[in-house]
């Protein structure tokens, strides 16, 4: 199937962001938009759906809580129990003040580490992969939209685009 | 002018039923007080909380057993005049605690909320500013507040009450701790600069309270750049001069225990109870019509305050309790071992409120800005911070003889009372928009 993108290159945030609202009111496709920064409300105006990497990330926490919880008993408990601040109870719970510290930065650093992880790997990226981006100029200061042109008049919609203050218009057939 | 009514006949209603109510409730407490001793003195119920130090394995031993009292009375005879002195001393503190505690909450209600305005002027925020006159409101309890602990500190300071030992000259005499600090812990003094903080404070807080209404009128800005080095200002001087008030209004309560953190603690508890309340005031104004101009978002911006402040709370209230914990310094450990011994639910409980809750219900950035949700929350957290404070003042003052009964709940309704109703006429005071502040059009189109 030949598809036939547009791509319209922008200069400024807050035009790009016109831009989508306005392409979006007179139903184009937007099929990406690359940009060297996150631009703040952008989600919303493409109409993505919200992040669900925050219910990732708490569950992730409440792993690393468990794996800390788990390790410090073990090790400090019934391992090889360990005289805590010369308390030698023995028990997790009462020397557990002294675990507090290590169970709250393994949950951040499980919560921290798998959230990216869970990132790259949602985003398909990894080391050494080749970029994606079709213009080496939206990672210095140009925003780029990719519009569906498959099914619309590439003259109109250059037309269109051109109105909503795109600086560039191209058409990628391939 | 423009709150009107509704605000104000709420808070009569709240305010004449409580204030009359604990007026009975503290004649009848004082009664109470003695009644109790003689009851004790009957039924020897409690066998010798006091002489905990000395006697606790006698009395865990005899713990459970029926016959224990007059057990325990058998064998401490010699002791029970004594004991039934210094219990009497901690029931006849117990009203005053409780109104010093009601007291001070309240009054380190709008003294938080002083401190979140003077941020919010001082940094320059661009959210804030619809919210600034719910805040000039809250504030306005900030002279009668102060004011009432000064009186009860001067009360204290003609020996009414036995809150503050070191204030007690027989007692200091037999303490050479005591009598080392005298320098600093003297009565003189310690109103004095409770008058220096008092006095600051309200004076800030009047300067930027006008300002801020001249600037309303005003054709230039030059006094919303005032306002600016004003807040700036009180920032410092509230930073110096909060941890001090803190040292000489709660820690002397306990004048052997010391510790270097409770400046900031006290401040944590503070400004995150005053974020709350000024949440759950917007939240009320809102519902009723007014503050037209605040939407969800200035909630999701509150509730992320109450959420943050509560984390920091139980980040310093840790930070307090694993060092002295850890180290078992017994001159700094005995502080804790009385509130976990003694004020086992209120002092876990507090941990619980101030800290699970707020987490638990706040972490979803939809719930922080549903209504319902922060209003569960703040509830919570007051509670919470009311525990806090209660738990810093009630184990040195009243001991193991605590209890949240009706002199506790009744000087709480009527602080609420007094607060609710001197908050409300406050807002009346002026309209509730600060039409020229600069940042007022950002504000307004605030959206996160």
């Amino acid at each position: 199937m030949a598809s036939k993108v547009i791509h319209a290159i922008y200069t400024d945030d807050d035009l790009l962001l016109q831009a989508v609202k306005q392409v979006r009111d007179a139903r184009y496709h937007i099929a990406e938009i690359y940009s060297p920064f996150p631009v703040h409300g952008l989600d919303k105006a493409m109409g993505l759906e919200p992040t669900r990497l925050a219910i990732a990330s708490f569950i992730y926490g409440l792993i690393g809580l468990s794996v800390a919880i788990v390790m410090m008993n073990f090790i400090m408990i019934e391992d090889w129990p360990q005289d805590i601040g010369g308390k030698p109870s023995f028990s997790f719970l009462q020397n557990l003040p002294a675990f507090v510290p290590i169970i709250f930065e393994l949950t951040v650093f499980f919560a921290a580490h798998l959230m990216v992880i869970t990132f790259y790997m949602r985003s398909k990226l990894w080391p050494f992969k080749a970029a994606e981006n079709p213009d080496v100029r939206t990672t210095d200061d140009h925003f780029l939209m990719e519009i569906d042109a498959s099914n619309h008049s590439v003259e109109e919609l250059s037309k269109f685009l051109y109105d909503t203050g795109a600086l560039e218009i191209k058409l990628i057939e391939n | 002018m423009i709150v009107g009514a509704i605000g104000l006949v709420y808070a009569f209603i709240a305010a004449p039923d409580t204030i009359e109510d604990v007026k009975e409730m503290m004649a009848a407490d004082e009664h109470h007080g003695s009644e109790d001793v003689a009851v004790v003195e009957n039924d020897i119920h409690l066998a010798n909380p006091e002489h905990a130090e000395d006697e606790h394995i006698i009395a865990e031993e005899h713990a459970g057993e029926d016959a224990q009292g007059e057990m325990a009375h058998g064998e401490e005879a010699g002791h029970d005049n004594e004991h039934y002195e210094h219990l009497l001393h901690q029931l006849q503190n117990k009203p005053w605690a409780a109104v010093y505690v009601a007291a001070f909450f309240f009054f380190m209600i709008a003294l938080g909320t002083m401190a979140f305005y003077a941020i919010q002027q001082a940094s320059q925020a661009g959210w804030s500013p619809v919210l600034f006159r719910v805040m000039d409101g809250i504030t306005a309890y900030l002279l009668p507040g102060s004011i009432i602990m000064f009186i009860l500190l001067a009360l204290s300071g003609m020996h009414l009450n036995h809150l503050f030992i070191w204030m007690d000259p027989e007692v200091v005499a037999h303490d050479e701790l005591i009598q080392n600090k005298t320098a600093y812990l003297n009565v003189p003094f310690l109103l004095i600069r409770a008058a220096i903080y008092i006095a600051g404070w309200n004076i800030f807080r009047y300067l930027i309270r006008r300002n801020s209404l001249r600037l309303d009128e005003a054709t230039d800005d030059r006094l919303h750049k005032t306002n600016f080095k004003l807040a700036a200002g009180f920032l410092v001087f509230f930073l110096v001069s909060e941890s001090m008030m803190s040292w000489d209004w709660i820690m002397s309560v306990d004048p052997h225990w010391f510790s270097t953190l409770f400046g900031w603690y006290v401040f944590a508890s503070m400004i995150v109870s005053a974020v709350t309340m000024i949440a759950l005031v917007t939240i009320y104004l809102k519902s009723r019509g007014f503050l037209e101009y605040v939407n969800d978002s200035h909630i999701h911006d509150l509730a992320k305050f109450m959420f943050g402040f509560s984390i920091f709370w139980t980040y310093l209230w840790f930070s307090q309790f694993m060092l002295i914990w850890y180290s078992n310094i017994p001159e700094e450990v005995t502080y804790f071992i009385t509130r976990i011994d003694d004020y086992t639910l209120p002092f876990f409980g507090m941990v619980v409120m101030n800290f699970v809750f707020p987490v638990l219900l706040l972490m979803n950035s939809d719930y922080k800005r549903l209504n319902l949700f922060v209003i569960m929350a703040g509830i919570i957290i007051l509670c919470g911070h009311y525990l806090d404070i209660f738990v810093m003042i009630m184990p040195s003052t009243v001991g193991e003889s605590w209890f949240i009964g009706i002199p506790e709940i009744s000087a709480l309704l009527m602080f609420a009372g007094l607060f609710v109703f001197i908050v409300f006429s406050g807002l009346t005071k002026a309209p509730l928009l600060p039409k020229r502040n600069p940042f007022i059009k950002e504000s307004k189109h605030f959206h996160y």
